[in-house]
């Protein structure tokens, strides 16, 4: 017996208002998002204890999460929260993942989804909450049973004690079950917290070292066909014709249908669908599609950068502030598109009855996948069940507004009539679009005597990634995609500088672009912590000394700052061909210093250790935090060193982990990650850490080689 | 075709030219095993062949025949998988977990070969297996963790 209710009769129709898409969505960003968090926080109802855990009578506690697990620990940090209020029994919790219900929406985005760093903080009150709750109801079950007010109970370990008498959680579950839900609870103090703030190790440790742990990947039931599509081979290619006599020979196809996106071969098993994809002949209509040739994009962008776009931030007059400088800084960057490549490659098992659509997969958005595979279906959103399993990895690639591979899955069941599982090959997952937008930025920065910003004028150039989505209302503002200049418009530098000036172009592609750890961010921060450095460097100011003291009014940069600086021993020499390279950033509702250590030897960086202090706010997990920063420095490190997507011809250059090249285990260096002690409002940590990465070591390498890398991947641009 | 996986003689039908990883995981039903990459660049699909850590994507199962195939499922039952999977829990090594089946995998056949390696063994023997998780420093110190435990 549990407490829980039937977990479908969660999904309610009224969530989902006429257009059978999102009603209630808002996602404004970085703190002003947090604040109207905070806001809404005061008139939201509790939440139903019962949707976020299960009591069984073996005292087994079961969390129900409703973020995906990815890599990031929220299977760990939420029920931490949950537990703290509960007096819960660690050992006895188990977690699953929710179901896409509208119960499960993100407190402050509105919709279910896992992204932007905002799990832990977002959930901080409901599963705090939810644990409360149950534990009141617990107390009065105990208080029932005994006959004996609840002032005279106290709660442990999962138990109720009343002096020598102790009912378990699991023994009092069924008649907390009946009793009626309290209208408030009170949350315990930081004090009292024993989960909170204690480094604790990660829940889904066991079954993903023995192989038992599910990913997509994973599903097999009897009946299920593996499905590959034929894609088109350029972006914004149509399909013209298809001979699959040759497929259908192929032992183990079971049949070819065309889909939206090109053509899917069923088979029994992955082998047989590959080899049978590989003998589809394909005519593609690529005529109208986009020839695009990386080097003339670059040109492209470069001129348009040389002209104001849209503004999105603006004081003063630039013109008379750059005539006032001692010196001038103009500088363009590059930054390419990238793949997020995540270790699992893409996959989406679909089961179509008349019952409903059923689908299983790793996915971050389960909202705007329901509704997209509702929508192939021609049936209610209720009526499509996601099973969400493991993530493994998603950085972005797994939240498609686009629904991509949940929408094609479902085509390709639909066309077959069929129970399918499509999964993608590893080239199908670089070739598959949906990459972090290439960005070209432009500056011109006045500076006097001490380094200071007279005049900033900056203009970017790239795609928009909200454009064409459910979110291009809430996202762009007046022509501006506040992602695409997230880092730069609201930049501390920028606001503090008399005259300035910052615009943006948005091109528009046939490449399908999309979030990519840490967003904005990830291209911004190289950017402006580079030009800070090359401000620096023109003034002949100390990087550290510079960033000091333009942000002395930002007591969280400066505390990380100064934190990371005095870890890595800043000024002291280190040994013989090693130089030091510093960057800091905010993001997500963190703050995040990076300092690297470098070498570069007849071309070749090689990055030592690196630096990282960040204060997040209060943490919950310090585990957690430092892992992630560890993820941080692998991923932006693999980034600012190796990855590129790039075009010949309309194709993608690169096709799997030989020529997109992400960081390995032989160029990781040590990292170590220093946490500033703090109670502030909870920011983020699974993005946070990565903008200032890549700036930290290209400035390490000016240090190093008097060389300014102005675009990535540094590659071999010091050879 | 006859394949002798983690002590079990398994009868599969497959043809000739399936690769090791597909016999593991679709046919056998042994999902520990995972794919990644299709060739041999990031190592989640590594299993053992007689002792040898071996990219099963690109391991045509014929050439598994007559060897014995051992796959993340057996190691908990083996004294130096134990060791690794003991170390990589309490160094609480997995983030995503995807590619961890494929490290322990490869860290094993390291440790058996080699009980103590240093640092630049390590690197060498585990920069085929990619994590883009990023968990390379903590695999660095679980293996060297599990050495010490076995020594």
């Amino acid at each position: 017996m549990t407490i829980n209710i039937a977990r479908r009769g969660f999904i309610k129709s009224s969530v989902w208002g006429a257009t059978g898409l999102i009603v209630a969505f808002s996602i404004p960003l970085g703190t002003r998002f947090m604040q109207v968090a905070a806001a809404a926080e005061a008139d939201k109802p509790l939440p139903a204890p019962n949707a976020f855990l299960r009591i069984s009578k073996d005292n087994t506690i079961t969390v129900i999460l409703a973020h995906s697990e990815m890599g990031q620990g929220v299977w760990t940090t939420l029920p931490m929260l949950l537990a703290d209020e509960l007096d819960a029994d660690w050992k006895t919790i188990q977690v699953e993942h929710a179901p896409a219900a509208p119960t499960y929406i993100h407190t402050a985005y509105g919709i279910q989804i896992t992204g932007g760093s905002t799990s832990t903080w977002s959930e901080f009150d409901r599963y705090r909450q939810a644990g409360a709750l149950a534990r009141a109801l617990l107390l009065q079950a105990a208080a029932n049973t005994w006959q004996v007010p609840v002032s005279a109970l106290r709660t442990e370990n999962g138990h109720v004690l009343h002096g020598k008498q102790s009912l378990s959680y699991g023994q009092l579950a069924e008649a907390a079950a009946g009793l009626p839900t309290p209208k408030q609870v009170t949350l315990k103090t930081p004090a009292q917290w024993k989960f909170i703030g204690k480094a604790t190790r990660r829940l889904d440790s066991a079954e993903k070292i023995n192989g038992t742990a599910q990913f997509g990947q994973d599903i097999q039931f009897a009946g299920l066909k593996t499905a590959m599509v034929a894609r088109a081979p350029v972006f914004g290619a149509s399909l013209k014709s298809v001979d699959d006599r040759a497929a259908l020979k192929v032992k183990g196809v079971i049949k070819v249908v065309k889909v939206p996106t090109g053509v899917a071969v069923i088979a029994e098993h992955y082998w047989a669908a590959k080899q049978g994809r590989e003998a589809l002949i394909l005519d593609w209509n690529i005529a109208d599609a986009d020839k695009i040739e990386s080097a003339t994009l670059v040109q492209q962008y470069q001129q348009l950068a040389a002209t104001r776009g849209v503004v999105a931030a603006n004081a003063g007059d630039t013109t008379t502030g750059l005539t006032q400088a001692k010196h001038t800084i103009s500088a363009e960057y590059v930054l390419p598109y990238l793949s997020h490549a995540p270790m699992e490659p893409l996959n989406c098992a679909v089961k179509i009855t008349d019952a409903g659509c059923e689908i299983w997969t790793g996915t971050q958005m389960q909202t705007t996948d329901q509704a997209a595979a509702a929508k192939i279906c021609g049936i209610a959103p209720e009526k499509v069940t996601i099973h969400t399993q493991f993530l493994g990895g998603g950085f972005g690639r797994r939240a498609n507004p686009r629904a991509d591979f949940v929408s094609e899955a479902v085509q390709v069941a639909l066309a077959a009539n069929l129970p399918v599982k499509t999964v993608w090959s590893r080239e199908d997952d670089i070739h598959g679009g949906f990459y972090r937008p290439m960005f070209v930025h432009r500056a011109e920065i006045g500076i006097d005597s001490n380094g200071h910003p007279l005049a900033w004028q900056h203009t970017l150039v790239g795609q928009s990634i909200m454009k064409g989505t459910p979110f291009e209302a809430f996202m762009i503002k007046e022509g501006v995609d506040a992602t695409s200049v997230e880092g730069v418009a609201d930049s501390p530098y920028v606001k503090a500088t008399a005259h300035h000036h910052v615009s943006l172009h948005s091109v528009e592609s046939k490449v399908p672009v999309l979030w990519w750890r840490s967003v904005g961010h990830s291209h911004s921060a190289f950017v402006m912590e580079s030009l800070i450095d090359e401000m620096a460097h023109a003034s002949k100011q100390d990087p550290l000394a510079l960033r000091r003291r333009l942000l002395k009014d930002h007591p969280r940069h400066l505390a990380t700052l100064n934190l990371a600086a005095e870890k890595a021993q800043w000024g002291k020499p280190l040994p013989a061909g090693v130089f030091r390279g510093i960057a800091v950033h905010e993001s997500f509702g963190s703050y995040v210093t990076q300092i690297a250590e470098v070498s570069v030897n007849q071309g070749e960086v090689k990055v030592h250790r690196m630096i990282t202090a960040i204060d997040c706010g209060l943490v919950v997990n310090p585990e957690g935090v430092r892992s992630q920063m560890e993820s941080c420095v692998s991923f932006g490190l693999g980034a600012a060193l190796k990855s590129e997507i790039s075009f010949k011809q309309g194709r993608v250059e690169q096709s799997n982990f030989h020529n997109y090249q992400v960081l390995r285990l032989n160029e990781m260096p040590i990292v170590e990650v220093h946490l500033v002690p703090s109670t502030a409002k909870l920011g983020g940590v699974g993005e946070p850490g990565l903008p200032p990465v890549a700036p930290a070591v290209t400035n390490a390498i000016f240090a190093a080689t008097g060389k300014r890398i102005r675009s990535l991947p540094i590659g071999e641009q010091l050879a | 075709m006859q394949l002798s996986i983690n002590g079990k003689m398994t009868e599969l039908d497959i043809p000739e030219d399936m690769p090791l990883l597909w016999a593991i995981r679709d046919i056998a039903g042994l999902n520990g095993t995972k794919f990644g990459c299709g060739m041999a660049q990031c190592g989640a699909c590594t299993v053992h062949l007689d002792g040898q850590a071996v990219r099963a994507c690109m391991t045509p199962a014929s050439v598994a025949v007559g060897k014995k195939i051992t796959t993340i499922e057996a190691m908990q039952d083996d004294r130096v998988g134990q060791a690794i999977q003991a170390a990589w829990q309490s160094i609480d090594v997995v983030q995503c977990g995807y590619c961890q089946s494929g490290q322990i995998m490869s860290a094993t056949a390291l440790l058996k070969q080699n009980p103590n390696p240093n640092d630049a063994e390590i690197d060498a023997a585990m920069s085929g297996n990619i994590c883009r998780c990023g968990t390379y420093q903590r695999i660095r110190s679980a293996i060297h963790s599990a050495a010490k435990s076995l020594a």
